[in-house]
């Protein structure tokens, strides 16, 4: 007798419409996201051009960037419960690698940022396999071993990356043309709309991702590894996908970067930015794609009003974290949705 | 002759170093053995020695031993503080949540660092003056202070854990805490206890390195990094091995930079720990875990 | 379906120097069978459920599943022959919904990618559909299904069991491990439980179970196997295996 004699239970019904609409707040499962990333999206077109200081699209296509990066970053610590110290690496590769293929082969954008996407993945690919072995501590450390050692190859492979000055002259993101990239207010709009539209897209992808097959078993995976395998999860082989996935998200992020700014050099890669990396995860929310535009947005508008206070920055910066985590460990998001629902449920009481 | 005189040149900058590590990488596994919790601040009370030691001397123009006395001091009352801070989440914190406050912790201290003393390197003087010639390779008597004092360090800890009331109770609370709590051992004391610890030995080695690294506020991040490399290396929780490993890869760095490139000096240290937790998670000198 | 569900032959597990299980064979047929093994504390039968299971690899001996080897499989490989599996201290995902653990538990029934669910395409919205249906209907089977939205380790204990008996259902198994599914429920509790799981053996499911409440397995084995120090010392209907001397032996030293 062969798994082959098993009744074939597993093709739904191809039967025309299901009997009635699920009733999924009932059921506890989350609703689709898709209306709400919209929502946000319709407020944040309309803001650029509220805006009398550039300043403020700036800080916001930053905000975007990192969003981007911690959407992917949370579908790594927050649903699948690992770990990564490292994942500035991802970024900085994922840039670097755009911007060399783009300056010094020459190769235009629309190939250069999906090869700089497939090779980040590769070596994310590469690295992942021993390194998720590892658990806890252990692949924190190892995911802190890698991003600085990449740190320094950044810094010190001068032929390719030119070392401490970096690369310079990286053509820079035009999709509508020159018009709009020779143009620095214009091409601040621009950029804006590209980053933000990508942030959403990938805001509502990844939401849909948590809440299906694959979600669940990243879930799974960080609720226990032992059930989760008994059910027929390949543990290994979804941390991997998740965490390829994550740097993925990253690289794009750094490609994005690299052709905003118009030149990469090591110093945003250090470890530094992964710990705020990993501060925008944990301050906005594990486990919620909501929690990662928080958190980026949290972190970044942080740094950039903490810098008024001139070198207070840093403690303070320092200090905040501190007692975020202290008292509020499992994020912002979390604690305004369970305030939200703690006072809804006061009212109905009433 | 000129190859065995560079080669004694590296080995003894390389033990010179390894000895910071291995101190480093001791204030890591003090706190380790007791709490689980990697203190990613180590690095900073290294820093913090070293400013404490050069202001008091290069500022208040104390004498030497009076500034080491300072400098530990002031160390151990701040880890001891962080000590305090990390007990109530130490319960009931994930792995990230612990390692994000310990890094919000440096961060913290690195910045205060900075606002306190400004971003310029300190130069505090050698303890004492001269070099000393070996089959021609050159030592500062630096290093010979810094050999002797790690020397101390490795003693005086042990002395600690074997003979004194304390130190018993740490190793107690270490192996296992509810049976260090049903003798009645605070176990919250020994967590701050540790950290204490883990300050002072910290602040030593800040002291005795920074005649020859200079003193900055961000001095700490590397070193910190590099002892817990050696700490992993060595086996968390082994102190025999953290130290070897420490003197291990102080060596290593030195004939990387020396014969290979001293561009990618920096990498050695983490290609190392990349390579031991692929390898042999629990550390290549780790000896299986008595009871 | 007929035939040999599970076979185990001459399977030894040793630790160390300390061997676990000692040369066990037995068979257990298909078909909604239950077996149970019994034996005093430390005799193996949880280390023989991880063995069958995949969690652990036999040292010696072979583990067949119908006429598959299957002692050299992952777990996640194992599970997918159509094994699946509760655990002593109720192994749940705490950080998912009542309903959402069931879920899991299709995961080897339905396989849309992550370009399809990413995407929410036609085909995957309709398997979601299929299997939030699957799970509401394990659920019902153990009486959980009103818990749906709750968080799974908010239930009291006896009720997290039938969930993690829900969740291995959903794998639609051919084989059911159960370790110690009674420990730590009231009478009651023992009563319900019993009913599921005659519920799940009237779908032509086998159980092979683990437990130390004597009566619970003699009321609903159609065998025992019993175990002492790694070996097996009698086999067969259970009120032959009561009444077996060595089994009465093995006891009374135990002094249970």
């Amino acid at each position: 007798m062969s798994v082959n004699d098993l009744p074939a239970v597993n093709a739904p019904e191809p039967a025309g419409k299901a009997e009635g609409r699920l009733d999924r707040r009932g059921l506890g499962l989350s609703l689709p996201t898709w209306p709400f990333v919209l929502a946000m999206a319709a407020v944040l077109a309309i803001l650029p051009f509220r805006f009398s200081n550039t300043y403020y699209t700036t800080v916001l296509v930053f905000i975007g960037i990192n969003t981007i990066t911690a959407v992917g970053l949370n579908l790594l610590m927050g649903y699948a419960g690992q770990v990564s110290l490292g994942h500035a690496a991802f970024v900085g590769l994922g840039a670097y690698t755009s911007a060399i293929l783009s300056t010094r082969l020459g190769l235009p954008l629309w190939v250069a940022i999906p090869a700089a996407i497939a090779v980040t993945s590769l070596i994310a690919y590469v690295v992942g396999v021993p390194t998720l072995r590892l658990q806890g501590h252990y692949l924190a450390m190892a995911t802190l071993g890698l991003g600085i050692i990449v740190y320094i190859v950044f810094k010190q492979w001068d032929p390719v990356t030119g070392g401490t000055s970096g690369i310079v002259n990286v053509p820079p993101l035009s999709p509508l043309g020159a018009k709009y990239s020779d143009n620095p207010r214009l091409f601040d709009l621009q950029t804006y709309f590209v980053v933000w539209a990508a942030a959403c897209v990938l805001m509502v992808l990844s939401a849909n991702i948590v809440d299906s097959r694959i979600g669940r078993a990243f879930r799974a995976v960080h609720g226990s590894e032992v059930a989760a395998s008994t059910l027929g999860v390949n543990v290994s082989g979804f941390k991997i996908q998740v965490f390829v996935l994550s740097a993925a998200y990253a690289a794009l992020a750094g490609c994005l970067y690299a052709h905003y700014v118009k030149f990469v050099n090591p110093e945003p890669f250090r470890f530094t930015f992964s710990v705020e990396l990993v501060v925008m995860v944990v301050v906005g929310g594990m486990a919620s794609v909501w929690g990662a535009v928080v958190g980026a947005g949290t972190v970044t508008i942080l740094s950039e009003f903490l810098r008024e206070f001139g070198d207070y920055d840093v403690v303070a910066f320092g200090v905040i974290l501190m007692l975020i985590m202290t008292f509020l460990p499992q994020g912002l998001t979390r604690a305004a949705s369970d305030s939200l629902r703690a006072a809804l449920r006061a009212r109905r009481r009433e | 002759m000129e190859f065995l005189s560079q080669l004694l040149q590296y080995l003894f900058a390389g033990i010179t170093a390894g000895s910071i590590y291995a101190i480093i990488a001791l204030g890591f596994t003090v706190i380790y053995n007791c709490t689980e919790v990697i203190n990613f601040a180590q690095g900073e009370f290294v820093m913090l020695g070293a400013m404490v030691a050069a202001w008091a001397i290069l500022g208040l123009h104390l004498p030497l031993p009076i500034a080491f006395l300072l400098a530990v001091a002031v160390a151990g009352l701040i880890a001891a503080g962080l000590g305090c801070v990390t007990i109530p989440p130490l319960k009931r914190a994930s792995v990230v949540t612990l390692i994000i406050i310990t890094i919000g912790a440096s961060i913290l201290f690195r910045g205060a660092a900075m606002l306190v003393w400004g971003q310029d390197a300190l130069p505090v003087p050698q303890f004492s003056e001269g070099s000393i010639l070996v089959a021609n390779a050159v030592i500062m008597p630096q290093s010979l202070w810094i050999l002797v004092v790690g020397l101390a360090c490795v003693v005086l800890l042990r002395i600690f854990y074997d003979k004194t009331m304390v130190g018993r109770a740490m190793r107690a609370t270490a192996c296992c805490k509810e049976g260090a709590q049903t003798v009645g051992i605070n176990i919250n004391r020994m967590v701050v206890i540790s950290f204490a610890l883990a300050g002072v030995l910290g602040a030593t080695a800040g002291v005795i390195v920074a005649p020859i690294s200079l003193a900055s506020f961000d001095m700490g991040t590397m070193l910190g990094l590099k002892g817990f490399c050696a700490a992993i290396f060595g086996g968390l929780g082994n102190f025999g091995g953290g130290i070897l490993a420490g003197l291990i890869l102080g060596i290593l760095e030195s004939f990387g930079a020396g014969y290979i490139s001293s561009q990618y000096k920096d990498a050695i240290a983490f290609v190392l720990l990349l390579a031991v937790l692929f390898l042999r998670p629990q550390g290549v000198l780790a000896r299986r875990k008595s009871g | 379906m007929n035939g040999t569900l599970l076979e185990l032959k001459s399977v030894s597990k040793v630790f160390g120097g300390l061997t676990a299980v000692d040369d066990l064979s037995f068979q257990v047929p298909a078909g909604g069978h239950i077996k149970s093994m019994i034996g005093p504390n430390g005799a193996g039968k949880t280390t023989v459920l991880n063995m069958v299971a995949g969690v652990l690899k036999p040292t010696s001996g072979e583990i067949l599943v119908g006429t598959e080897r299957a002692s050299h499989l992952e777990t996640h490989q194992v599970a997918r022959l159509g094994i699946a599996r509760t655990f002593q201290n109720v192994n749940l995902f705490p950080n998912m919904s009542v309903l959402e653990n069931v879920m899991v538990g299709c995961h080897s029934r339905s396989g849309k990618g992550l370009l399809r669910s990413a995407l929410r395409a036609p085909s995957q919205k309709r398997e979601e559909r299929w299997v939030i249906e699957q799970a509401l209907e394990k659920l019902r089977l153990v009486g959980l299904a009103g818990h749906s939205p709750e968080m799974a380790t908010s239930l009291p204990f006896g009720m997290q069991r039938l969930l993690e008996i829900a969740r291995g259902l959903a794998s639609e198994p051919r084989l059911f491990l159960l370790d110690e599914p009674a420990s730590g429920l009231s009478a009651r509790e023992v009563m319900s439980l019993a009913e599921v799981l005659a519920k799940i053996i009237a779908k032509g499911i086998t159980i092979l179970l683990v437990d130390h409440d004597m009566q619970f397995v003699m009321d609903i084995s159609d065998e025992v196997v019993v175990l002492d120090g790694g070996r097996k010392i009698a086999e067969g209907p259970p009120l032959q295996v009561q009444n077996d001397p060595h089994v009465v032996a093995a006891y009374l030293g135990e002094g249970d």
